[in-house]
């Protein structure tokens, strides 16, 4: 069983047993669900990497570190997390907002990234999720459901995140004018953005690989190397995938976008309208927030089905 | 276990000869006929069994589970049936377990307090391929390789394969978040579940999760994978699809040592590749393997590695190349490379059949399913090895070396005095050493009954009270595949009320 560090039993301390409290990461996704409830107290989560096994694939890593300073350290093995990587953002924030990378192709979703949770519950005390390997099916799934819970019901303090080999090779292309499905049909593409005109794709792998995908691109149409993906508007939609590659057409309201092809997600430039919920999901997610926060004080004023 | 099932069919079918006149009329003579009689009245007389072949042909799984007790045995054709079963169920004021193939290692499928059991596998169409979205709606009873060979035509195939994947269910896949050889790579069968229809315990039908990439809400599908029948049944289930590699080399990797193979593991990851799969297996298993499958494994080795590497071409000979040369500077004996499909699938073959095979060893074994960090494969080998002697039994390791998912078999004859005693303290050691090394209870066979009163050492007080939180959000009144997974004192309040052997546990 877990030995919480002192970095983590301070911040449950901090946390306390009562009270409407929420937890301040990057603030990049700030306002994602909703805004803090008035009166509520704002907490810093602990910062700093625990352990990184590079062997092993994994980095225990306390919640409030920001995300570009942990791949940063992840670097010198060339390793990464599937966490985007935001200004400011922190690895608690991005895994409590849920939304994954450009390069979600290639990294996997956010979701699956969580292999353990240290965190604090709506009664102060610390809990434990999942376990210290890689794989491991003890008992209910608490990780997955954490991921994108917005700190709803239960504040992070510490993780253990899968981290992967960055590609050898990684380069961006520009297609003008292409069929993403072309780019999407390249093996090593672990990012395809399609704005109703152009296709930005990143290759990511060996570079024998890369370089075979960038051949077979070019000779399909222009093909421009280019330093990253271009300026993503402000508003993310979640769409099937299938909606995501027929946007432009039946989106035209929402305003320039680019869209993320094989996954689903859009980056437009309007808000998406509010999604459906079937009344028998509504339920089930009152029954979660009630069931683990009976007092409704971790981060009041925000919901999940509230997001994006 | 061969024996043992051979006897237990050898009885199934003598019960099954007396009980055919009544097939068409499920015995409602019993106590439980108001139950039956309004089972048949809902979803009708031929999709309800309550004679004792049917009702002990769904008592068990393929764990050494024997205590589960069935009710009366429904065969839903539908998700409307599923709701009626739950409905009348719930009237009678009876449980309701769901079951697959019963292929389940763990005890999850066996019934306790005899529940009403739906058996799902007539529900086992593919409804859907959705090329569009990357995935495909199916029944819960498709059987995971008719899955893959539907989807074959399309280039495409589902990910996790585990060794029983040509008999088990997806539906029994989701409850058990199940894993296989290839879940290094592409990970486990959570990472390939996009949506779930279940019917919850009230009756209700809700759909978890969608095709869109980041569904709105907690993730409720993420939270139901894995949940082993405990939060409701699924009915129909949104799978990922995954694109076939372009191409695919499988190597046979062979040593003289078994703590040269654990440490080539290690420096694989070490070195930053990612193989679809690297599984292992030590000298015994490879014997018992080779004289059953022929699949042309090096008898004389200590251990072998078969490594798979996937992807476009130039990468994998690349990544086979380094495999192979980390293979040699761990003192590799030999590397063999498969020459063509037919030899890629005989060294597979070799691989999944490893479990039956050990019929030609011993009449019985007990199959153990722990994860350790893979950094420490030699230390744990060497322990096991060291735990099975002092207990004076026969062990066979074939495993997912990759992720560190141990699978050593304790072979054994349940018919010497004192064997089992001796399997199930040598099992307890494993499991106990495998949490002390850092790792987990399983990596994929799931708790059931056979790790239930475990998950205490692995869990403090605080950790499962939040798992009982989630299950309870589900099915507040533990009606679904009650007594499994959670120790006693964080079960449901209706445990009390299951038979007192029942709730023992494998392990007494």
């Amino acid at each position: 069983m877990a030995d919480f560090d002192d970095a983590l039993t301070a911040f449950a301390a901090e946390v306390g047993t009562d009270g409407p409290v929420c937890v301040r990461g990057g603030g990049t996704r700030w306002s994602l669900g909703g805004e803090a409830a008035a009166g509520t107290r704002e907490v810093l989560a602990p910062a700093g990497i625990v352990a990184f096994e590079p062997a092993e694939m994994t980095v225990r890593v306390r919640a409030g570190t920001p995300v570009a300073a942990l791949h940063e350290e992840l670097a010198d093995s060339g390793q990464r997390t599937a966490l985007p990587e935001r200004a400011g953002g922190t690895v608690g924030g991005a895994l409590m907002a849920g939304e994954s990378s450009i390069a979600r192709l290639g990294l996997g979703p956010v979701r699956d990234a969580l292999l353990q949770a240290r965190y604090v519950c709506a009664d102060g005390r610390i809990a434990n999720a999942g376990a210290g390997t890689v794989k491991n099916v003890s008992g209910f799934d608490l990780c997955r459901l954490l991921v994108g819970s917005l700190g709803t019901l239960g504040l992070v303090g510490e993780v253990l995140l899968r981290t992967f080999p960055v590609g050898e090779a990684e380069r961006w292309v520009r297609l003008p004018g292409a069929d993403p499905g072309a780019a999407r049909s390249c093996h090593t593409a672990a990012s395809v953005l399609w704005d109703g005109a152009d296709v930005w794709t990143l290759l990511s792998g060996y570079a024998v690989d890369v370089d075979d995908d960038r051949v077979a691109l070019a000779a399909l149409g222009a093909c421009e190397d280019v330093d990253g993906p271009p300026q993503l508007p402000p508003h993310r939609w979640a769409c099937t995938p299938a909606e995501a590659a027929a946007f432009g057409s039946r989106n035209g309201a929402a305003g320039p976008f680019v869209a993320e092809i094989g996954v689903g997600v859009v980056h437009a430039s309007g808000p998406q309208p509010a999604r459906p919920v079937e009344p028998g999901v509504a339920e089930l997610n009152r029954r979660f927030k009630e069931r683990f926060d009976p007092t409704g004080r971790l981060n009041p004023g925000r919901d999940p089905l509230r997001k994006p | 276990m061969a024996r043992t099932l051979a006897a237990a069919t050898r009885r199934v079918l003598g019960s099954r000869r007396r009980d055919d006149r009544a097939a068409a009329v499920p015995d409602a003579s019993g106590a439980d006929a108001a139950l039956v009689a309004d089972l048949v009245e809902a979803v009708g007389a031929e999709r309800v069994r309550a004679d004792a072949a049917a009702r002990y042909l769904a008592s068990r799984d393929a764990s050494i589970y024997k205590e589960g007790n069935a009710g009366p045995v429904c065969y839903p054709g539908s998700t409307s049936d599923v709701v009626e079963c739950v409905k009348v169920a719930t009237r009678h004021g009876r449980a309701v377990s769901p079951r697959g193939a019963g292929t389940g290692l763990a005890g999850g499928a066996a019934p306790l307090g005899q529940p009403v059991v739906l058996s799902m596998t007539r529900m086992d169409r593919l409804l859907e391929i959705d090329l569009d979205n990357g995935a495909a709606w199916v029944q819960p009873g498709i059987v995971n390789l008719d899955l893959t060979r539907a989807l074959a035509p399309h280039g495409m195939h589902y990910a996790p394969d585990p060794s029983s994947q040509a008999a088990c269910t997806i539906g029994g896949n989701v409850a058990n978040n199940a894993g296989g050889p290839h879940c290094l790579a592409y990970g486990v069968t959570s990472a390939h579940v996009l949506a779930v229809e279940v019917v919850m315990s009230d009756a209700s039908v809700v759909t978890l999760g969608d095709l869109t990439a980041e569904p709105a809400g907690y993730d409720l599908r993420g939270a139901f994978v894995g949940s082993e029948g405990m939060c409701g049944i699924a009915t129909a289930v949104a799978v990922r699809l995954t694109r076939n590699p372009p191409a695919v080399r499988t190597m046979l990797l062979s040593f003289d040592d078994v703590s040269d193979a654990a440490a080539t593991v290690s420096a694989i990851i070490a070195a930053g590749i990612v193989p679809a799969a690297v599984e292992m297996m030590d000298q015994r298993c490879v014997a018992a393997v080779e004289d059953f499958a022929q699949a042309g494994y090096p008898k004389d080795a200590a251990a072998v590695l078969l490594v798979e590497v996937d992807g476009p071409a130039g990468g994998v000979a690349i990544a086979a190349d380094r495999v192979a040369g980390i293979a040699r500077r761990n003192q590799a004996v030999s590397v063999r490379t498969a020459a063509d499909d037919d030899e890629r699938a005989r060294l597979w073959k070799g691989r999944k059949s490893a479990f039956g095979a050990v019929a030609n060893v011993m009449p019985d074994y007990y199959l153990h399913d722990t994860v350790v960090p893979r950094t420490r494969l030699v230390e744990v080998l060497e322990q096991i090895y060291d735990i099975v002697d002092r207990h004076d039994l026969l062990v066979l390791n074939v495993f997912h070396a990759g992720d560190g998912n141990l699978h050593p078999i304790l072979a054994y004859d349940s018919r010497v005095p004192g064997a089992g005693e001796r399997v199930h303290a040598a099992g307890r050691e494993i499991i106990e050493m495998s949490l002390d090394m850092g790792g987990a209870l399983t990596g994929e066979h799931g708790i059931g009954v056979e790790k239930r009163e475990y998950m205490n050492r692995m869990f403090s007080a605080v950790d499962l009270d939040q798992q009982s939180r989630l299950r309870a959000s589900f099915d507040p009144h533990c009606r679904m595949n009650p007594g499994k997974v959670l120790p006693s004192a964080h079960s449901c309040s209706d445990i009390g009320a299951l038979r007192a052997s029942d709730a023992a546990g494998v392990w007494g």
